[in-house]
């Protein structure tokens, strides 16, 4: 039974990211690169925020202030983790262009979405990596939840917040670097708001009761964010349609 | 142990073609014209193994690592304590005292230390006056030992874990199979891919060795000691793998039998003879054929004691590599899987996966950096220092600080 609930859980949380995982990064190196150092960036972020929250004795049984502060600099290494990425844009056009490779193609970089969506998943995934990872080794183990009165959602709601995250990490991705290369900050604060929010809220569920609430909450805001990136990538409703459509057998988008 | 790449050499020595090459190149690459002045044309030459290369690295060394963290978390064998350690390591942590325990751990990481450095000089006299079967010899006996004395350890332990019965017949047989095609794929021939599992079988296995037979605190004083060594011994102008190298190049012959893992180089099965007669007839042919051979020397002879820990990852074998049939690719001393595997494994051994999860991520990151180094500098470099740093740093911040803010999040389910 515990063996069930491990691998059930583990295949909430991370189908859909392996799913995107293998399909659009692992067969091309430079996006497993940049997926490993934005990853990197995030595990910066989470250092900084627990030096701070270990370091501030008095607050440390709170859990918001360290939560507040490490929603800040994980929004903050994002920041740095995308100027990095332009900086760095010379140098990755170099790699992919000499590299006598035929799966990476210029398009990396032309299209900025792409490595805004790459980043976006490499933070989401070392994100709800952490968050997950020894509550997975628990649930294997010996014991099981809900014995002393606990709820038995426990788990379960876990695994499907963190398969939030993650997706909501690879959609801020999308709309953060895109916003600061258009310049939009409007659309750079929106995302801190709702990366504050969902934190928050998930912060306030304290008993079963809240669960529900707090997860469909989370799902709303992860459906919001997927409709801004989507429009943001340049999709639209007419994509869609053409996308389904089959027209004299081709099947590829104009 | 160090890392380096075949195209480094040749880039250097070929400067007249490439320098032929190097306008239409441009021009074909990069329709947007762009300056190519000699500075960035340089840079470019040096990205050509650039994201490919690094991916090349880092399956192997995720597996290796994989492997033992697996292993550990599994089979208890390999974390509980014995009484059995090496004999290098003649203080055990049996005191309290964190005083007298951290002086025993720099003891004992410097007299592990000493042996090293004894032996790689060992090894580099053994090479200059070209004593080639000794080290041979070396290499296949520690070889054979890992391949069937520890493999059959580990094999038990593992059984035991499961709680799988098996019968000794059925053990001979895996086993003999198991270690006679291992000694055929190091040191003769065989798939390259089958190679290349049997290279990270054998890191893994003596990392887990490491793991089990050395003390606690001396594991992480070690770690910390091969850091300075390494970057000791192959940047100093006398450093003992520095003079192995040139020595090797000089010769125009592979590191002998080079412990080392290769991402793309298929030279070794070409010519099925015996090392000594066609070390010589090779090293004859490619120095009449010309001076600007690109084999590539990646060794790592900067192993851990080899004489009582058979830590000699296999070898390749000793013919060398003429420069037509060597294709480009990084290579990777099997020492730095080993010294991977032991960062990993020890982390993952406190039961704490965000610890093993970060130690993994900043090893790779370590890679990374190493990677753009040996792009830039063009020369064989340590690949130690900087992952190994890296991981160390990211191992106690993670253990000490972000463990217990994790935990009480996860207990209280707030998500970042």
């Amino acid at each position: 039974m515990t063996l069930m609930e491990f691998f059930g859980c583990a295949f909430i949380a991370f189908g859909p990211p392996f799913a995107m995982f293998i399909f659009t990064i692992a067969r091309d190196p430079l996006r497993i690169i940049v997926l490993i150092a934005s990853g990197f960036f995030w595990l910066l972020s989470l250092l900084l925020s627990s030096i701070l929250w270990y370091a501030v004795v008095p607050l440390r049984t709170s859990l918001a202030f360290g939560l507040v502060f490490s929603v800040i600099f994980q929004e903050l290494f994002r920041f740095l983790f995308y100027k990095l990425l332009r900086k760095a844009d010379e140098g990755l056009k170099k790699v992919s262009q000499n590299v006598p490779d035929e799966h990476i193609t210029p398009k990396d970089i032309n299209n900025k979405h792409i490595m805004a969506y790459v980043s976006g998943l490499g933070y989401g995934i070392l994100s709800g990596a952490f968050s997950i990872v020894n509550v997975l080794a628990d649930m294997a183990g010996p014991g099981t939840i809900g014995i002393k009165g606990d709820s038995h959602f426990f788990f379960l709601t876990s695994a499907f917040l963190t398969l939030c995250f993650i997706l909501l990490h690879t959609f801020w991705g999308v709309i953060f670097f895109n916003a600061l290369d258009r310049k939009r900050y409007i659309f750079v604060a929106g995302v801190v708001a709702s990366h504050m929010l969902v934190s928050c809220l998930v912060k306030f569920h304290t008993n079963e009761s809240y669960y529900l609430i707090s997860l469909i909450t989370a799902y709303v805001v992860m459906i919001v964010m997927a409709f801004f990136a989507f429009i943001t990538a340049g999709g639209s409703f007419k994509n869609i349609h053409t996308a389904f459509t089959c027209r004299k057998g081709r099947y590829e988008m104009d | 142990m160090f890392l380096q790449d075949n195209r480094s050499r040749r880039s250097a020595a070929d400067t007249s073609v490439n320098n032929a090459e190097r306008p239409t190149h441009n021009s074909q690459q990069r329709p947007s014209g762009g300056g190519g002045d000699g500075g960035e044309e340089e840079e470019e030459e040096s990205f050509m193994y650039g994201a490919n290369s690094v991916i090349m690295l880092f399956v192997p060394v995720t597996l290796c690592m994989a492997v033992v963290v697996a292993t550990i978390s599994s089979v208890t064998f390999y974390t509980e304590k014995t009484d059995g350690y090496l004999i290098y390591t003649p203080f055990h942590d049996k005191t309290d005292d964190t005083g007298t325990k951290l002086w025993q751990s720099f003891a004992n990481a410097f007299i592990l230390l000493g042996v090293i450095c004894v032996l790689t000089i060992f090894l580099l006299l053994l090479y200059k006056f070209r004593c080639y079967k000794v080290i041979h010899g070396w290499l296949i006996v520690s070889s054979l030992m890992l391949l069937f004395l520890f493999s059959y350890i580990y094999l038990g332990e593992v059984l035991r874990a499961y709680n799988v019965p098996m019968d000794y017949v059925t053990v001979i047989i895996l086993m003999w199979n198991f270690g006679v095609v291992g000694m055929v794929c190091i040191h003769w021939k065989g798939p390259l891919l089958l190679q290349q599992a049997y290279l990270i079988m054998i890191s893994a296995l003596m990392a887990l060795i490491f793991i089990k037979y050395l003390p606690d605190w001396t594991t992480w004083v070690v770690l910390g000691v091969m850091v300075v060594w390494d970057l000791v011994a192959v940047l100093c102008p006398k450093g003992p793998l520095r003079v192995l190298v040139e020595t090797a190049q000089e010769r125009n012959e592979p590191i002998f039998p080079a412990l080392i893992y290769s991402c793309k180089c298929n030279t070794r099965y070409s010519s099925p003879m015996t090392a000594s007669t066609e070390s010589t007839r090779a090293r004859n042919a490619v120095q009449a054929l010309n001076t600007t051979n690109n084999y590539q020397t990646i060794a790592d002879p900067d192993r851990p004691p080899g004489t009582a820990t058979p830590n000699q990852r296999s070898s390749t074998n000793s013919q060398p590599q003429t420069q037509d049939e060597e294709e480009r690719g990084v290579k990777l001393g099997l020492g730095d899987f080993i010294f991977y595997g032991v960062l990993v494994g020890k982390a993952s051994s406190y039961g704490d996966w965000n610890t093993t999860l970060a130690c993994f991520v900043a090893i790779l990151i370590g890679l990374c950096f190493t990677l753009l180094l040996l792009a830039i500098f063009k020369k064989a470099l340590p690949a130690l220092p900087i992952s190994i740093t890296f991981g160390l740093v990211f191992n106690f911040a993670t253990s000490s600080l972000v463990q217990p803010f994790m935990d009480s999040l996860a207990a209280e389910q707030v998500y970042l």
